[in-house]
């Protein structure tokens, strides 16, 4: 007889298993099946045509979005680890100010991040078009697009990954460490060298591996700045547009491969006993700068800095100011009035995109917070077999790229299925819900999870040794200690779920299209105006966020991002 | 109220073996600790009474109840944690009354009982507070009164003193030693301080390896260790290998290999413990007893020594003689003064009188 314990757990992981099963493994199963299909008969032959000489296009990709991202790893850490090191071990006025401002390219979607630099240093953009006049050239003096515009914009987004995993291991480095060894006689260089940076290292190793894992799912920015070049995440998407879903799911595996290697990998590293030291209440210190020469230059690299980080945010401003009609072939935008805005609430299809992300994402947050918080409490406060292997499980639609995770629900719900109740899923409004639930499980089960960690297992013994059953212990003690924790992921996910667009535009049908679909028709369109205001109600619904979690929850929102 | 019956105890955890084979009967009313070093199975026994952990092996019963298997919520003990366990997102009044609440006890009962206990603990003014407010020794005496406020059968106390400095340790050993008096309650108290098992208990249940080694009243533990790790583990002591060499005239006797000399011991219960001839034996004086002086000792068991070191605690005087290069005795002796204390390198005389001494068999592994 099973006692009552195991009977728990089991009762637990049934509903977590089958929904995991359902979502991410059979969708993900079911596309490396397909790939080995064409025109429905058995073969090999899509791995000849990706890695054979007929196609050269398809490796070529895959080469693209390694270097790509390796290059990504180099720049983001080139940029976020001595930015960190500046911000957090030295102090000089507008300190604190400037340390916030590091992360704010966090508050700008992804797609929405793109389209502002593309409009501040493409082609047309405003920054170079400004310096063309300035000097009176005859050709704009720079321009990104294609490669640089990848690598430029990859940078931006991902160095606070780097910028924070610096910061935060900087403030956990016992000082006493340094101060050991140059007591022992270590010069400053000496000091850094072995005994800052080895203690860095574990953090930079994970920064690396996340930002190498982002980069290859990297979607939006090729999507809008490539060119010609081709990236395998967008090759996927190409794939499928010419409805050659099989090419498309051959694509999705080796990226998958790819991913889910890394996945494991970076599971290893971070597994493995480290030298890191668990110090509690170390204060920060930071060297005062006294050399005023020293100390206005950092001001100065403060400032630029300011200036370089808030430029995507206040051209996105701006050119939510640009009525539709107004700025074709000026150099510059003529007219400024807040018509944008206003179309939102009194134009019906301009606000559908809006009311229709709203609540798809709502839909898939309320699914994400009840199985995020179930799936979590299995995971950390119950004892099984496979818990590993259900860990994996979670974690996977987090490491496969969102194309793939489009593709995976394509080729798994294009058919009836049990898991769908019998339904054709693909092209209905469900479809794009479920995807979203799917990719940000994860988040919500990492934030959870640590709140439940810290959790001491002696509360809920506590609460059983006074006479409460486990099911109330789990209502009154539990979760009113967790929520804040959870709702604080739950809201990060909800304000990545109204951006998301790779998987959106996979998924998407004319009556659900979000927010980001219309702002990829705007463009089209040259409608620029209405396509910043959207991305600026993005970007406002993620500092309400941001602002609810930090005051109210207690939480730092960029926490859970890592 | 209860009595708490534990007959062939065995837990393992996997390969590894927590308590074994423990037999224990925890008499209705008594105060009971569990004493022993970190990782003996102290605190894995004192859960298997809570019932979050079940026995490998073994019944436990409460007067006659079976509860080996029973789920903890409905066992009716009251469990104070180690680091007190209060739910943090509840105030004083709330985390009291959560037992009563589960209880389904009407309003107006349960803001009496809780207002009733927390002026026992002496809380009364604090109903209202967050619990993370409260200082360390205030969170305790929360603790306490959340477990007693539900009128448990059993009170268990893991380590409950161990996060506190010692003045509020002195304060809160005093106040749950009046509680559980005004309650009348069966208690289990987890520790390995020896000094508050010493000063609290009725009876002691020393553990070491997984293994009660000795069950007692606190005077009886101290007195008369039934072996070396007990007789070591409380109160400090001399420990000497020795073999037995003769036995009779109301008196035996025996050889230390490191004092290179024959020791005798007065043949009563209260000096010799029970041992076999296979047992390897060890003798056992406490260093209050030891007599050192720089004048001649009459009488047997004197033996010469150098004053290696005098520490001065205040109320005691240490002595540390210097009796050979393998061995160095102590002896304890309130303070009478500065020209009662001996002088660094002075040499003495050491004397065990033969009626302190007490031999003990040595523990097996």
């Amino acid at each position: 007889m099973l006692n009552a314990e195991k009977r728990k757990t089991l009762l637990l992981l049934i509903p977590v298993i089958l929904i995991l099963i359902g979502y991410v493994l059979y969708p993900t199963l079911r596309t490396a099946y397909e790939s080995f299909f064409q025109n429905g008969v058995p073969t090999l032959q899509n791995y000849e045509d990706f890695f054979g000489s007929k196609a050269k296009a398809n490796l070529q990709a895959l080469w693209n979005s390694v270097w790509i991202s390796l290059l990504s790893v180099l720049f983001s850490a080139l940029i976020g680890v001595p930015l960190a090191y500046i911000f957090n071990r030295y102090e000089f006025p507008g300190r604190r100010f400037f340390s916030n401002i590091a992360i704010m390219p966090i508050v700008l979607p992804s797609l929405v991040g793109v389209m502002a630099f593309m409009f501040l240093y493409g082609e047309a953009g405003l920054i170079p078009n400004a310096i063309k006049d300035l000097l009176n050239l005859s050709e704009v003096p720079f321009k990104i697009g294609g490669i640089s515009g990848i690598l430029i914009v990859h940078a931006y987004t991902m160095y606070p990954y780097f910028y924070m995993t610096t910061a935060s291991a900087l403030s956990n480095l016992d000082p006493s460490l340094e101060e050991a060894a140059s007591n022992l006689g270590a010069n400053r260089f000496k000091v850094f060298w072995q005994v800052t940076f080895p203690l860095l290292t574990p953090g930079l190793v994970a920064a690396s591996l996340l930002v190498f894992m982002v980069s290859m799912a990297s979607f939006s920015a090729p999507f809008l700045l490539a060119g010609g070049f081709r990236v395998l995440s967008l090759q996927i998407y190409f794939s499928k547009i010419n409805g050659d879903l099989e090419m498309a799911a051959t694509q999705s595996v080796i990226l998958s491969i790819v991913s889910i290697t890394f996945l494991l990998f970076m599971r290893w590293y971070q597994g493995r006993k480290d030298y890191r030291m668990a110090s509690k209440g170390i204060g920060a210190h930071r060297s005062e700068v006294s050399n005023p020469l020293l100390k206005w230059t950092m001001v100065t690299l403060g400032v630029i800095a300011m200036i370089v980080l808030l430029l995507p945010h206040a051209t996105l401003l701006i050119l939510s100011l640009v009525p539709e009609g107004t700025w074709t072939w000026q150099t510059y935008p003529t007219a400024f009035n807040l018509e944008n805005y206003t179309m939102l609430f009194d134009t019906p299809y301009i606000w559908e995109p809006v009311r229709n992300s709203l609540i798809m994402a709502f839909i898939a947050c309320l699914g994400v917070f009840v199985f995020g918080i179930f799936t979590s409490y299995a995971l950390v406060k119950r004892k099984f077999v496979g818990k590993n292997l259900l860990d994996i499980l979670v974690m996977i639609p987090w490491a496969l790229p969102a194309t793939v995770v489009g593709m995976n629900l394509i080729l798994a719900f294009n058919s009836p299925n049990p898991f769908s109740f019998g339904q054709i899923l693909v092209g209905t409004f469900w479809i794009l819900p479920l995807a979203y639930f799917i990719r940000f499980l994860p988040l919500v089960v990492r934030s959870t999870n640590a709140v439940l960690e810290q959790l001491d297992d002696s509360i809920e013994e506590a609460a059983q040794n006074l006479g409460a059953k486990w099911f109330y212990t789990f209502r009154k003690v539990v979760i009113p200690i967790i929520l804040p924790g959870v709702l604080s992921g739950t809201l990060l996910a909800f304000v990545q779920a109204v951006g998301e667009f790779p998987t959106s535009v996979l998924l998407y049908t004319i009556g659900n299209r979000p927010i980001s679909i219309e702002i990829m028709n705007q463009l089209r369109m040259f409608n620029i105006g209405q396509a910043a205001a959207y991305g600026m109600i993005q970007v406002a619904l993620i500092a309400v966020v941001m602002f609810i979690s930090s005051r109210f929850l207690g939480v730092k929102a960029e926490k859970s991002l890592g | 109220m209860s009595t708490v019956h534990l007959s062939a105890i065995t837990k393992q955890f996997g390969k590894v073996t927590a308590v074994e084979d423990l037999d224990l009967l925890i008499k209705e009313g008594e105060f009971f600790t569990f004493l022993g070093p970190s990782g003996c199975g102290k605190t894995t026994t004192l859960r298997m009474v809570a019932g979050f952990y079940y026995p490998t092996k073994g019944v436990v019963k409460f007067n006659d109840r079976d509860m080996t298997t029973v789920p903890p919520e409905k066992r009716n003990t009251g469990m104070v944690f180690q680091n007190y366990a209060l739910f943090p997102h509840m105030t004083v009044f709330e985390n009291v009354a959560f037992g009563l609440k589960v209880r389904k006890m009407s309003k107006e009962e349960t803001k009496k009982r809780v207002e009733d206990v927390l002026r026992k603990v002496r809380l009364d003014q604090y109903v209202d507070r967050q619990v993370s407010q409260l200082s360390g020794g205030q969170q305790q005496r929360v603790a306490l009164a959340r477990a007693l406020v539900i009128e448990p059968d059993i009170l268990l106390l893991d380590e409950p003193l161990s996060n506190l400095d010692a003045r509020l340790r002195d304060e809160m050993r005093a106040e749950i030693l009046r509680l559980q008096k005004e309650y009348q309650i069966t208690t289990i108290y987890v520790t390995h301080d020896q000094v508050e098992a010493l000063t609290m208990s009725d009876r002691i249940a020393v553990f070491n390896f997984g293994k009660c080694q000795q069950v007692g009243t606190p005077t009886e533990i101290y007195n008369e260790p039934v072996n070396d790790f007990v007789a070591e583990f409380i109160g400090e002591t001399n420990l000497l290998t020795v073999k037995e060499v003769h036995a009779g005239e109301g008196r035996r006797t025996y050889h230390a290999d490191k004092l290179n000399g024959e020791l005798a011991v007065k043949d009563t219960s209260l000096n010799i413990g029970g041992y076999t001839e296979n047992d390897e034996l060890c003798m056992s004086v406490r260093p209050e007893a030891v007599e050192v002086s720089d004048q001649p000792l009459t009488g047997a068991n004197v033996f010469p020594g150098k004053v290696k070191m005098v520490q001065f605690t205040g109320a005691a005087v240490h002595t540390y003689v210097e009796m050979n290069d393998h061995l160095t005795l102590v002896g304890t002796a309130l303070n009478q003064g500065p020209s009662t204390y001996l002088k660094e390198g002075a040499d003495v005389h050491v004397r065990l009188p033969e009626d302190q001494i007490r031999i003990v068999p040595k523990a097996g592994v």
